[in-house]
């Protein structure tokens, strides 16, 4: 049986998951592409930054994130700064804390992707009379296309399954912060297993159908590729 | 954990918010019997379910009521060996200095954005909580405002680290983190008691010296003076303590 | 209308300075060993690269690079043609061809779709796919995309390198066509002394990232002090008129600008060209104080001995001769012995028999 709670609490996780992912395209795309180009000397310094969320327990994050949102934290300064409500508890910081949690399973695919396609095809195209922006869209993403697949679906899953961060900045306010695996969590601490059930093998099932989906196109993707 | 060679050796689960206080008795019960005493700290419905599943635990140091009494009742604890070993303090309480005077009076006040709690259907410190929330007739006015934490712990940090201006948590965490700022200690009166149950998991001597080793008054003390009430005060109030304390 | 460059490069231990000015029109081959510098020359001049401070880039009166200012590569109006073909392998052949002319500048007289793809031979190939190309086809494809993007440059950096010699086989006359039909300049990147001798009109010689010698193709070879008349592969280049078409025994007969015949293999009837190009290897060419009699040998050419040095110090010498009456210049390689027996002087007066011809164009 599902609760009311629960099914907000999926939605809630959708919409997490989804937000995050978009900011993270948007943000990672420049980020990747300037780790796959650049020849700076300390670049191993950005790449292991950006893989730290691999290795460290979420929690690790949620609580430094809990700190730099607090009303001493640069994060909680700058909201402060400029006229707006703080973070922490918000779905706008739970979508802030899934970035930094996700970010290397969005920035890495991307990365390799960017790396493998060279810069070949993007001088081509330049003598070809194609602009930065234009290369952008006409080359690179079309070329990308699998990897950005890889790319928005890890960072869609890897959220969906978040849970340190979201303990440590959420609050659990049902309709706001209160997402998926919390709801499991709280329903298996107090000791309602059925629900748990439930909302666990709802996770599952759809996380299982998505991942199939993606593999599923990535393979048709590949018949069109070189 | 040492001890001498005919000393046992104690593994014993115990709740978070008493694990730093135990820890202190336990020292203690160690330097005076050789029994060695190795603690397992954690949330109380983890053990529960840990235990259930076969965790080999001799002792437990339960945050409530429930977890022991449903031991009991499943056949998984020694009969009769419950007891309440302290019965906890629930304080509103902010980082800032003056924040809160000592009536409480800044719930109806309502200067502040955020009030974190911890999570009324996990921790008996959330439930009551709600209580006093309910009690002075406030919580339909401050609901919106509420953040639950996971455990008291967490509800702790949201405040700590000044996210949520004011939280309810337990008394001892006030006490044991020596920090500066305000809180108003919320008489028991306003919600239901705060028990903390032991039950034995095993019956062996050592298990029983130990547990009648925190129930004698010098380790009730620590414990009264660690932010909690002691059992034998507690037994002295007017709230209903089951007590089968055992003693040889 | 000339395209002047005058740019330095530095690449860790690689200096690269390249000055020139050659016309701007017809095909400028730049040759060299490979490592010369010859394809960051390119890259720089289509602006994939940015040179030292104060390098210039100048094509028919438009300057692309100067000491102030640098315009980026896709404003450049270049055509590129890569030794990979780099097509997009998203976009079918058509596709290809359409990003190019989607993305030019309205210009007069640029080439079209209509006009490129027989140039090319590219009509059964628009609806392919490149991975389904061979290595022939993706670089016409590729040289087909870089002209319909309508330059004012158009650079190739050897095209055929990449290709097997059945490919190049196949690819060579298509280039051909192009160059000789091409509006625009062309720098033709080349380490091959067939491509250069029946492509290129003028020559750039270049050699550890410097410009040893630049000019007309046949100046250029026929200088006795430049790195391939001084190597096994000496050649020149003639130009002749066609004089008997169907000439006698399977044979064309063309006559040079001195007016003496030259006998090939008979030509295509219908030959539209009137002038024809030649490659003759300075190893083809033994000289007579007298005119031969009773020799096997058809080609036999009146010049006048214009410059004699030692080709590899080991016995061979080089002879430079101008045909009589022309401008004309032949390079012949003999042994030094040769020479002595001979008395060959500056000034002699001297018969040219060529063993060999390559007919170029």
């Amino acid at each position: 049986m599902l609760f009311e709670n629960d099914i907000t609490a999926f939605w809630i996780t959708l919409q997490l998951a989804l937000a995050t992912v978009v900011v993270l395209l948007i943000v990672g795309t420049p980020l990747a592409w300037w780790l796959a180009t650049t020849r700076f000397r300390f670049k191993a310094l950005v790449e292991a930054a950006v893989a730290l969320p691999l290795v460290l327990p979420p929690t690790v994050i949620g609580f430094y994130l809990l700190i730099a949102m607090g009303p001493d934290g640069p994060l909680g300064q700058l909201m402060t700064a400029v006229g707006l409500e703080p973070l922490a508890f918000t779905f706008t910081g739970l979508v802030i804390g899934s970035v930094f949690y996700s970010l290397p399973f969005v920035v890495q695919p991307l990365q390799s992707t960017f790396s493998s396609m060279g810069k070949g095809p993007l001088e081509v195209a330049a003598t070809l009379g194609a602009s930065p922006v234009d290369r952008f869209f006409s080359v690179v993403l079309p070329l990308s296309r699998s990897g950005y697949l890889t790319a928005a679906v890890l960072g869609f899953a890897h959220t969906l399954g978040e849970f340190g961060v979201v303990l440590m900045i959420g609050g659990n306010i049902p309709g706001q912060t209160q997402v998926l695996s919390i709801a499991i969590y709280d329903h298996v601490e107090s000791l309602e297993y059925a629900n748990a059930h439930w909302l666990a093998g709802t996770l599952l099932v759809f996380s299982f159908l998505l991942l199939l989906l993606v593999y599923g196109l990535n393979k048709r993707f590949d018949v069109v590729k070189v | 954990m040492t001890g001498n060679a005919q000393g046992e050796e104690l593994l014993i689960a115990v709740a978070a918010n008493f694990s730093s206080t135990l820890e202190r008795i336990a020292q203690q019960f160690e330097d005076q019997t050789g029994h060695g005493v190795t603690l397992v700290n954690g949330a109380t419905g983890r053990h529960y379910a840990q235990i259930v599943n076969g965790a080999p635990y001799d002792l437990f140091f339960a945050a409530d009521a429930e977890a022991t009494r449903l031991l009991e009742e499943e056949g998984r604890a020694v009969p009769g060996t419950r007891v309440v070993y302290a019965q906890g303090r629930l304080a509103l309480w902010s980082r800032q200095a003056g924040f809160i005077d000592g009536e409480g009076q800044i719930l109806r006040e309502g200067e502040f954005r955020r009030l974190a709690i911890a999570n009324p259907r996990l921790a008996p410190y959330g439930e009551a909580a709600v209580d006093v929330l309910n009690a002075l007739g406030l919580f339909e006015r401050v609901e919106d405002r509420l953040v639950r934490g996971e455990n008291i712990a967490q509800t702790y940090q949201f405040a700590d680290s000044g996210n949520a201006e004011l939280a309810f948590v337990a008394y001892s965490q006030i006490l044991e983190a020596g920090q500066d700022g305000s809180y108003w200690l919320v008489p028991t009166n306003l919600h239901r008691p705060l028990l903390q149950e032991a039950v034995l998991l095993k019956d062996s001597q050592a298990v029983r010296e130990f547990l009648a080793f925190v129930m004698q008054d010098e380790a009730q003390t620590l414990i009264g003076n660690s932010g909690y009430v002691g059992a034998v005060s507690a037994a002295l109030s007017d709230q209903p303590v089951i007590n089968h304390a055992v003693r040889e | 209308m000339t395209i002047q460059v005058n740019l330095k490069v530095r690449k860790g231990d690689f200096d690269l300075h390249a000055e020139f000015q050659v016309p701007g029109t017809g095909v400028t081959a730049v040759f060299g060993r490979s490592g010369c510098g010859k394809s960051t020359l390119l890259r720089v001049i289509a602006g994939l690269e940015e040179p030292l401070q104060g390098g210039l880039v100048s094509v028919n009166g438009v300057t692309w690079c100067a000491q102030d200012h640098s315009v980026p590569v896709h404003q450049r109006r270049v055509g590129y043609v890569f030794q990979e073909p780099g097509l997009f392998p998203h976009l079918s052949v058509q596709g290809n061809l359409e990003f190019a002319l989607k993305r030019r500048r309205p210009g007069e007289g640029a080439a079209d779709l209509d006009e490129v793809v027989p140039l090319l031979g590219l009509e059964h190939l628009l609806l392919r796919r490149p991975a389904t190309l061979s290595g022939g086809e993706k670089q016409r494809v590729a040289i087909g995309r870089a002209l319909l993007s309508a330059p004012a440059l158009l650079l190739m950096d050897e095209p055929l390198a990449a290709l097997d010699a059945r490919s190049k086989d196949e690819i060579l006359p298509f280039i051909d066509r192009l160059c000789s039909a091409a509006r625009m300049p062309v720098l033709y990147v080349s380490h091959s002394t067939d491509e250069v001798a029946r492509l290129a009109d003028q020559l750039i010689f270049m050699e550890q990232g410097r410009v040893l010698a630049h000019g007309p193709l046949a100046e250029v070879l026929a200088r006795v002090d430049s790195p391939i008349a001084r190597s096994d592969e000496a050649f020149s280049v003639l130009h002749c008129g066609i004089a008997e078409l169907e000439g006698p025994c399977h044979l064309s007969i063309l006559r040079t600008a001195s007016g003496d015949s030259i006998y090939v293999p008979r030509l295509p009837l219908g030959e539209q060209r009137t002038l024809i190009r030649l490659r003759i290897n300075a190893r083809d060419v033994s000289l007579c104080s007298q005119r031969p009699v009773g020799s096997s040998i058809l080609n036999i050419l009146r010049a006048r001995v214009t410059q004699v040095s030692d080709a590899d110090g080991k016995g061979q010498q080089l002879v430079q001769l101008r045909l009589a009456d022309s401008e004309e210049i032949l390079l012949a390689r003999i042994s030094e012995y040769s020479c002595r027996q001979l008395e060959i002087t500056e000034e002699m007066e001297i018969f040219c028999q060529i063993k060999a011809v390559a007919l170029l164009s």
